[in-house]
């Protein structure tokens, strides 16, 4: 399923890495933070929506990293290039990402910024939407999010341009040592 | 037709921006629809929206009581209002109450419906579009012409022009650059709003959810940043059950814009948090206008069936022609003119459903599974039986009427048409009827007519027999089709009987919505048809095969008529069209053709009527090959030739351009041959080439496959 969802997520733009433990993936961001130039000035901040993929993690390379934030307020996100958050399930048929965004400060990192780096459990990955509602349910999540690719639009003379409201970039990281379904 | 919306109709049609991107787009999207369905049954995907759609629909007060009831658990406040009025005084009120001054809207369909933004404007408030072709068109001060592309009729030229004046500066028309421009502009309106305001594209009653669907993430944004959401929703959104979600979700984005899945999905069930720490406060408008009422009229009850995707005008052809502001309202192409009959008025459709050429290119489309043209025809009743019908049309109907008057009335034409004809066409028409044969010639009616020289073919008597209708262009205008029709059904041992009080199928009047006149000529028909025993009643004509087989039940039903029913049921049973019955006649070994002919290329078009009311498209194309014939497909194949019958007089206009497609699309194959099935088809294609000067040869397929027979 990996596979299918990596080509279906690929096919829309999103950027699609494999990491096997937790480290590797802050290795992975702290190193792609450095080459976006993500520094403490306002449009190259990098916020990060806390989720427990930081619990239990040496995370002292990130704490000192000048310009990345784990306190995601409006005015925060709207200046930073780079959001950081984790997205709980992946939908291989359409290579979407699912999470609960009913914290705003999910959806602040995900929607207002123009990269978005996803953390997602490789444990995770369900086949289509059927088998995803039979694990996520409005019932206990309030604000049920699909990401699919980056922000895209064909309203001018339907050209596809990436990027209009929402992220340019979609920068998607499994991480193999992250646990199965949490809700 | 009203002199103005026959200049709007000129003015799209002269617009060649407008006419390239549709067209570009509705070919593409042809290809891209289809790779986004790989894989899926697309029968039974949309079997489940219709299901889920139609279910709410019986029962909308209660399905609409449930949502309430749910998303006001969860803290949502939920107003339902039958009236638009209401609507805009609710958000006013809302709006003043919490001192809001400036508002984003991301695309809402049902606020364009009530003119929302004329109402928050006059009252002080800023609103700004956030989806980037409802901006486009808010700065540009116009209404949308698609439904899910407002802003497709627009060129990247025009949409520098209108971003130039609103930031003031010069920009260059990079595509990329101007999205930029749009977002950076649009990005501190976000910030600042007060109230977001968006729709839904599902409503789910058992959950008190909606659901919205979008590609830029402007949603998002609405539903996030200002402190007071509205989602102001059509009732016809409403769903019961939550997992009616997935089907819709398959289908809309395929459909709509031949993604597998949008960008963005949100699924809001109550209000969140702000990022405040406060709680947003939620406000859902549940709007009728008139679905209600819809959903209660058994021929419209369909229309609620509708997911907003914009398919039908998509596969159009003449929504390519002419965009969607010809259709004078919010709400555009085949579904629009339905939905501005209710939400509007009738009267407001009156010139738009002419527009309608009954191909049915939409309906194979449908995720809704709704039946646009049928829908569109029952308008047209309607509008006869509220107007009366036009005086031209009225006086040529109670000619149709009358069989005798009628056909005697055809053979004067043949000779009073003499003056304009040279071989076998009418050239050219004096004064205001010069516009029929702009673009094709209209063929002479012929010196005998099928009903003249039937008598004169020698048959061997049978037992198995045939009745043939004719139809009246075949009898009229193209007997050589009937005698070719005869010889094929001789060969296989069937007798053809040609009664000769048959008359006109009613076709005509049933299109222009004069059901009564239809319903006459059905009577009539079936009176004479059933007369004589036999096996069959074949038909060359798809149309008139359709009156036979499908529409004379439903017009007389229409028309009260019940007692004639049964009768038109045992009519139908015995009708079939003379390609679906010749290759049952190969198929038995009753009919071959002769051995090892080699015929060269043939390339064949397919009627609107034998491939998507009849499903027929198959034994034609095999038929033609058995013969000897080399099959080439053209582009297009299955695209309407403009003809649609009185639509071609009505509207040359477009009927002219659909025709040079697919003149174009015929000589591209490099086939110095076309066969097809209907006789409406060949007067247009045959004339089309005749005009132009061209050597390729139409003929309908009976008259090929006669030919071709064994000895």
């Amino acid at each position: 399923m990996y596979e299918q969802f990596k080509t279906r997520a690929v096919g829309v733009g999103a950027e699609v890495h494999r990491v096997a433990t937790k480290q590797d993936g802050i290795d992975f961001i702290l190193g792609f933070l450095k080459k976006e130039g993500i520094d403490d000035l306002p449009g190259s901040y990098a916020v990060w929506a806390k989720g427990t993929f930081l619990e239990g993690t040496q995370r002292g390379g990130l704490d000192a990293f000048a310009g990345l934030s784990f306190d995601v307020t409006r005015e925060r996100a709207s200046r930073a290039k780079i959001g950081i958050s984790e997205m709980t399930f992946a939908v291989a048929d359409t290579g979407s990402l699912v999470q609960d965004q009913g914290a705003v400060d999910q959806r602040l990192v995900s929607a207002l910024t123009e990269i978005h780096i996803a953390l997602v459990p490789s444990a995770n990955i369900v086949p289509d939407k059927l088998s995803l509602f039979t694990r996520i349910s409005p019932k206990t999540s309030r604000y049920i999010a699909f990401i699919t690719g980056p922000s895209r639009t064909a309203d001018i003379e339907r050209v596809l341009t990436i990027g209009v409201h929402g992220p340019e970039r979609l920068v998607i990281i499994f991480v193999d040592e992250l646990g199965g379904a949490k809700q | 037709m009203k002199s103005e919306f026959k200049a709007s109709i000129n003015k799209a049609l002269n617009d060649a921006n407008l006419t390239g991107a549709l067209g570009k787009f509705s070919e593409a999207y042809k290809v891209n629809r289809a790779k986004a369905y790989e894989g899926i049954d697309f029968e039974a995907l949309r079997s489940r929206v219709a299901e889920a759609k139609s279910s709410a629909a019986c029962h909308l007060d209660e399905v609409a009581d449930t949502f309430k009831k749910n998303a006001e658990a969860l803290g949502a406040k939920v107003y339902r209002t039958k009236d638009p009025q209401e609507v805009k005084e609710y958000i006013l009120k809302l709006a003043k109450e919490n001192g809001v001054k400036s508002v984003v809207k991301s695309k809402s369909m049902a606020t364009e419906e009530i003119h929302l933004n004329k109402t928050l404007l006059e009252n002080g408030i800023s609103v700004a579009e956030t989806d980037l072709g409802e901006w486009i068109i808010q700065l540009a001060g116009q209404t949308p012409s698609h439904m899910v592309m407002p802003a497709i009729h627009m060129t990247k030229e025009e949409v520098s022009d209108i971003f130039s004046k609103e930031v003031d500066e010069r920009l260059s028309t990079d595509i990329p650059r101007l999205v930029k421009v749009a977002r950076n502009e649009l990005r501190p309106k976000f910030l600042a709003a007060d109230m977001g305001i968006s729709g839904a594209n599902i409503a789910v009653a058992e959950t008190g959810s909606i659901v919205l669907v979008t590609n830029e993430g402007n949603a998002r944004l609405v539903t996030t940043l200002p402190r007071i959401h509205v989602a102001l929703i059509g009732v016809e959104k409403l769903v019961e059950k939550f997992e009616s979600v997935v089907p819709i979700l398959d289908a809309l984005p395929r459909s709509a814009t031949a993604q597998l899945l949008t960008s963005y999905v949100s699924i809001i069930s109550g209000p969140n948090p702000n990022d405040d720490g406060t709680l947003k406060e939620m406000h859902i408008i549940l709007m009728d206008n008139r679905r209600t009422e819809m959903a209660q009229d058994p021929k419209f009850k369909q229309a609620l069936q509708c997911i907003r995707c914009g398919s039908c005008l998509n596969v159009c052809p003449i929504f390519r022609l002419v965009g969607g502001h010809v259709f004078g309202s919010i709400y555009t192409g085949g579904i629009g003119t339905i939905l501005t009959a209710w939400f509007d008025e009738l009267k407001k459709s009156e010139d738009i459903q002419g527009l309608c050429i009954q191909c049915g290119n939409c309906t194979q489309v449908c995720p809704g599974k709704l039946d646009i043209p049928e829908m569109i025809m029952e308008i047209r009743r309607r509008l006869v039986l509220e107007k009366g019908q036009p005086l031209v049309q009225k006086a040529i109907f109670s000619v149709v009427n009358n069989r005798k008057l009628f056909h005697g009335m055809l053979r004067a034409a043949s000779i009073a048409g003499k003056p304009f004809t040279s071989g076998k066409f009418i050239r050219h028409l004096p004064l205001f009827l010069s516009d029929l044969t702009d673009g094709r010639s209209l063929p002479a009616i012929a010196d005998r007519p099928f009903r003249d020289i039937f008598p004169e073919i020698r048959q061997p008597k049978q037992k198995e027999k045939a009745v043939f209708y004719a139809g009246c262009l075949i009898d009229f205008a193209y007997p050589e089709m009937g005698v070719a029709l005869v010889k094929l059904l001789n060969k296989a041992g069937i007798e053809v009987v040609f009664p000769q009080e048959q008359t006109c199928c009613g076709a005509p009047a049933l299109y222009n919505g004069a059901y009564e006149v239809a319903a006459r000529n059905a009577v009539d028909n079936i009176k004479v048809l059933l007369k004589e025993e036999a096996k069959y009643v074949v038909s060359a004509c798809p149309t008139c095969t359709v009156a036979l087989a499908h529409e004379f039940a439903k017009t007389l039903d229409s028309v009260g008529e019940t007692g004639w029913i049964g009768k038109a049921k045992e009519l139908a049973a015995k009708t079939v069209d003379l390609a679906t019955l010749v290759k049952r006649l190969v198929d038995e070994g009753r009919l071959s053709f002769k051995e090892g002919a080699v015929l060269g290329k043939i390339t064949y078009h397919d009627s609107c009527h034998l491939k998507r009311s009849l499903n027929v498209f198959e034994e034609p194309r095999e038929l033609l090959q058995k013969a000897g014939y080399q099959m080439e497909e053209m582009f297009e194949c299955d695209m309407c030739c403009g003809m649609g019958g009185s639509y071609s007089m009505k509207l040359p206009e477009i009927s002219a351009p659909i025709l040079q497609r697919k003149l174009h699309n015929i000589k591209e194959t490099g086939a110095p041959m076309v066969a097809m099935d209907c006789p409406g088809c060949v007067l247009q294609i045959r004339g089309g080439f005749d005009q132009e000067g061209s050597a390729v040869r139409v003929k309908h397929t009976a008259e090929l496959l006669a030919e071709q027979l064994k000895d």
